[in-house]
């Protein structure tokens, strides 16, 4: 009768987490379920873009599942079968791996303001006050100073970082060999290369470092959670791009859809405007102005991210993966 | 989902009287055995044995050279380096420090001893992200002591310390529970100071439960992840960890990186698990 | 003298190393009162990583309880070769690194690997969902239920078993009348040592996870994440949740093993 009641207790538990598990993984009651895979910096702004898109009546029913991580992690992991309606990567590159994988469809760049959904630029952080006095580009390889910036072949907020100082430094490329020449001493003073844009920022927090090459968003976004940090735009930088796009195996293209619309829309543009994210829609009501540095270059100056990645990013034979080696830090695998 | 195994139980009388009635059961059982058995083996051949077949298969799948390869860059070595030498430390001082604390739990008396006694094996219960945080605030930049670690070797040490304490004192304290008083008295009434005692009468019969300890210690220890992640930096060559190095290549999707260097703690595991076994078998044989 | 000594030696190292870091989070997270502790505990993420936590945990436990009662009657009631291979296969989890459980699970289990794929097309995702991480944590707590029971059952002797038999009691009636209650205080620490590990396992369930939040997240997942988005109310709240689970096993763990004699 005993091992009854165990067995009635059991099969109730039982039943109880398959309904739990059926909860979390699936939809229930005609809601939609979305999941997003984003890089690791935005997610406290698409947490306030979500509900804000739920108060939407295309949004009223939809449910979303977020995953945060660095942005070539995140990248690797839907192509390796992390299932994804919406995906939004820190750098273009990262979508452009899933577009050659048949994941994400070739003409994603059709969207509003180029499929971008975010700006931002490249900024030096340092520790309140500005001590060290650090401002410029020359600054960062005094001696002593220790400069935080993250793996580039694995955090897409790194590869920005190595462009801007590259871009700056060699006059938009016209000057090569003084534009590598000043990464490989960079990176000479970099003392750890956490493997993420927010890891790295929690490095830099803890206190390691003199200073760190950051989004702007991520410094605001450190201030903003009370973090003892100060940051300067330097005269000569990059303007980040931050594309997102729809699955083409998307369960649910409409709603998800709907919700890329509604990101480059005034609403969730504000938000991202609040959270320090610089909009790419023209004149969004309500948002803050960001200042705009003399020498703001994009990666089009560059030659685009196919001539740059190849350049500098390619784990065998590029500038980073020299300097690296030299290093003899991981390059990881594309 | 698993198919429930209930491996009927029945006596197994080996040579036992061939009662007519114990044929048929016997038949039963034998059979019952192979299903129960058959069973256990599907379980641990999908959850255990496959994958880690996988493992080893993966890192060498391009050939002995990449594994070799792999192994011996210049951060995967320094992480393996790292973490055998560290794990060596840390068993030690677990040797040590773990034989002192049981001492004091069997042959001290105190207020609280049965307190100390439970908190022993929080280790075993407290996930490890949670040891690595409650060490890092107290150890780490907001330290209310002024004491940071956070990001040096010593951080890994002490977090590494942290997780395989209860190893050493669990197993000495059962040994030295049971030691023979008898012969400690005859001991002293032979006229042997308390020193010479422990050395001739007491310590070789610890002396197997000390090294079974040290070895789990340091079995644990090369394993660790979840603890040293926070306080430690993770910064190659200097405390990064092989776990933690083989975490980084999985997220890189160099599968077969961080296959070679899982070959590697696995075997460096398994060597210091048998040299354990070996030693136990000696020791019972004594 | 050397007595306090050595007392000193061991209650200083255990407050150093144990005590007071555990302390001080309990102290931290309580810090501003009850109200940002539950505030903190009661978002979205939270209460579904306490959820995902329940479910992987429960599965983990009643897989390896049952594969741990029956493996352990195995070994100790029957005979039958490559039992002692049996034996360390059982113990083999032990000396396996999380991250590597992963790995190994990854390599067999994921969307592009052999048996991953073919169980993705039939519709039972593994990786990156809920399945994935109940391996995870079975394998991590294997061992657990099984290293309990056995030198009980040992212990027990079979003579009332082979009463029951010769009496023409079934199999099952056996094993429940006479083998389990016999087992029960064994059984009941195992079952709370598995639960301990399965609550607590953050490493191998890092890496098959997918870090979905709201998803895939469990309470230690949730905490380092927690405390990578700089909210360490939410992280050290978590954290010290699972701490005082923690100590609430020790407390059972040492009950059973005083009633049972495990």
């Amino acid at each position: 009768m005993r091992v009854g009641i165990l067995r009635a207790v059991v099969a109730l538990l039982l039943t109880a987490s398959l309904s739990g598990c059926v909860g979390t993984a699936a939809t229930g009651g005609g809601a939609v379920r979305l999941s997003l895979v984003a890089y690791s910096t935005p997610q406290e702004a698409y947490g306030k873009i979500i509900a804000a898109f739920q108060k939407t009546p295309e949004g009223r029913n939809v449910t979303f599942s977020q995953s945060y991580g660095a942005s070539g992690d995140q990248s690797r992991a839907v192509a390796a079968g992390l299932k994804a309606d919406i995906v939004a990567f820190s750098l273009e590159p990262d979508l452009t791996r899933l577009v050659k994988q048949g994941i994400v469809a070739a003409d994603w760049e059709n969207a509003p303001a180029g499929g971008m959904v975010t700006d931002s630029v490249v900024i030096i952080g340092t520790r309140k006050g500005n001590p060290e006095e650090l401002t410029g580009w020359s600054d960062l390889t005094k001696a002593g100073v220790e400069v935080l910036t993250p793996n580039p072949f694995t955090s897409g907020g790194a590869r920005w970082n190595v462009l801007a100082a590259y871009g700056a430094t060699s006059a938009r490329g016209t000057q090569h060999a003084r534009g590598v020449e000043y990464l490989g001493t960079l990176f000479g003073h970099v003392p750890v290369q956490d493997d993420s844009a927010r890891k790295s920022l929690q490095t830099f927090t803890s206190g390691k470092g003199d200073a760190i090459l950051a989004y702007e968003n991520e410094a605001i976004f450190a201030q903003s959670k009370g973090q003892a940090l100060d940051y300067t735009i330097p005269d000569s930088t990059i303007l980040i791009e931050n594309p997102a796009a729809v699955t083409v195996n998307s369960a649910h293209p409409e709603e998800a859809g709907a919700f890329l619309a509604f990101l480059h829309g005034p609403v969730a543009q504000k938000i991202f405007a609040d959270n320090g994210y610089r909009p790419t829609a023209a004149d969004v009501p309500g948002a803050r102005s960001f200042p705009t540095p003399p020498g703001l270059f994009t990666i089009a100056d560059l030659g685009g991210w196919d001539t740059a990645d190849a350049r500098f990013f390619d784990p065998a034979h590029s500038v980073m993966a020299d300097v690296e080696r030299r290093l003899g830090v991981s390059t990881g695998k594309k | 989902m698993a198919t429930v195994v209930t491996a009927p139980s029945g006596a197994v009388a080996p040579g036992g009287a061939a009662h007519a009635r114990r044929a048929p059961a016997r038949l039963r059982r034998s059979r019952a055995t192979a299903v129960g058995l058959g069973a256990a083996t599907l379980y641990l051949s999908l959850v255990v044995l496959i994958p880690l077949v996988a493992v080893v298969w993966t890192s060498v799948g391009d050939g002995p050279g990449a594994f070799v390869a792999a192994v011996t860059t210049p951060s995967a070595w320094a992480s393996l380096t790292l973490t055998v030498g560290v794990s060596l430390v840390v068993a030690l001082v677990n040797l040590l420090l773990g034989s002192v604390i049981a001492w004091v739990l069997v042959r001290d008396t105190f207020p609280g001893k049965a307190l100390v006694d439970l908190v022993i094996d929080l280790p075993f219960a407290l996930p490890t992200i949670v040891a690595g945080l409650v060490l890092l605030a107290l150890y780490g930049p907001d330290s209310p002591v002024g004491l940071d670690l956070a990001y040096t070797r010593a951080a890994i040490v002490v977090a590494l310390l942290f997780v395989t304490l209860p190893f050493v004192v669990r197993t000495v304290q059962p040994v030295l529970g049971e030691v023979d008083r008898e012969m400690e008295e005859a001991a002293a009434s032979l006229g042997a100071g308390p020193w010479l005692t422990f050395r001739r009468v007491i310590l070789p019969n610890l002396v197997p439960a000390m090294l079974s300890g040290t070895a789990l210690a340091f079995t644990r220890a090369i394993a660790e992840f979840g603890s040293v992640v926070l306080i430690s930096g993770n910064i190659p060559f200097r405390t990064e960890v092989a776990a933690v190095h083989v975490f980084g290549q999985i997220e890189s999707d160099d599968t077969t990186a961080a296959a070679a260097v899982s070959t590697v703690l696995l075997v460096v595991a398994l060597v210091a698990l048998v040299a354990l076994d070996l030693l136990q078998r000696r020791g019972a044989r004594r | 003298m050397m007595r306090y000594a050595l007392r000193v030696v061991a209650l200083t190292y255990l407050a150093l190393l144990l005590v007071l870091p555990v302390g001080l989070i309990v102290w931290r997270t309580f810090g501003h009162g009850l109200g940002p502790f539950a505030a903190s505990l009661s978002t979205p993420s939270a209460v579904h990583a306490i959820q995902v936590t329940a479910v992987v945990a429960f599965w983990a436990v009643l897989l390896n309880t049952v594969f741990g009662v029956g493996v352990a009657l195995l070994l100790v009631r029957h005979e039958f070769p490559g039992k002692r291979a049996l034996n360390a296969l059982v113990d083999l989890p032990v000396a396996v690194s999380p991250v590597v459980v992963g790995l190994a699970l990854i390599l067999v289990y994921g969307a592009h690997a052999p048996v991953g794929a073919w169980l993705a097309r039939v519709g039972i995702p593994v990786i990156f969902s809920i399945p994935g991480m109940v391996l995870a944590t079975v394998f991590v707590a294997l061992p657990l239920v099984a290293r309990a029971v056995v030198p009980v059952l040992r212990e027990m002797g079979d003579e009332q078993e082979q009463a029951a038999h010769t009496l023409g009691a079934g199999p099952l009636q056996t094993f429940g009348r006479v083998t389990l209650p016999g087992i029960r205080a064994a059984l009941g620490y195992g079952i709370v040592l598995c639960l301990a590990r399965s609550l607590g396992e953050y490493g191998a369930v890092a890496v098959v996870s997918g870090r979905l939040v709201g998803q895939t997240q469990t309470m230690t997942l949730f905490v380092e994440e927690r405390f990578a988005a700089f909210d360490q109310q939410a992280a050290f709240s978590a954290a010290t949740v699972l701490a005082l689970a923690a100590i609430v096993i020790l407390l059972l763990t040492k009950l059973l093993r005083s009633k049972g004699g495990a």
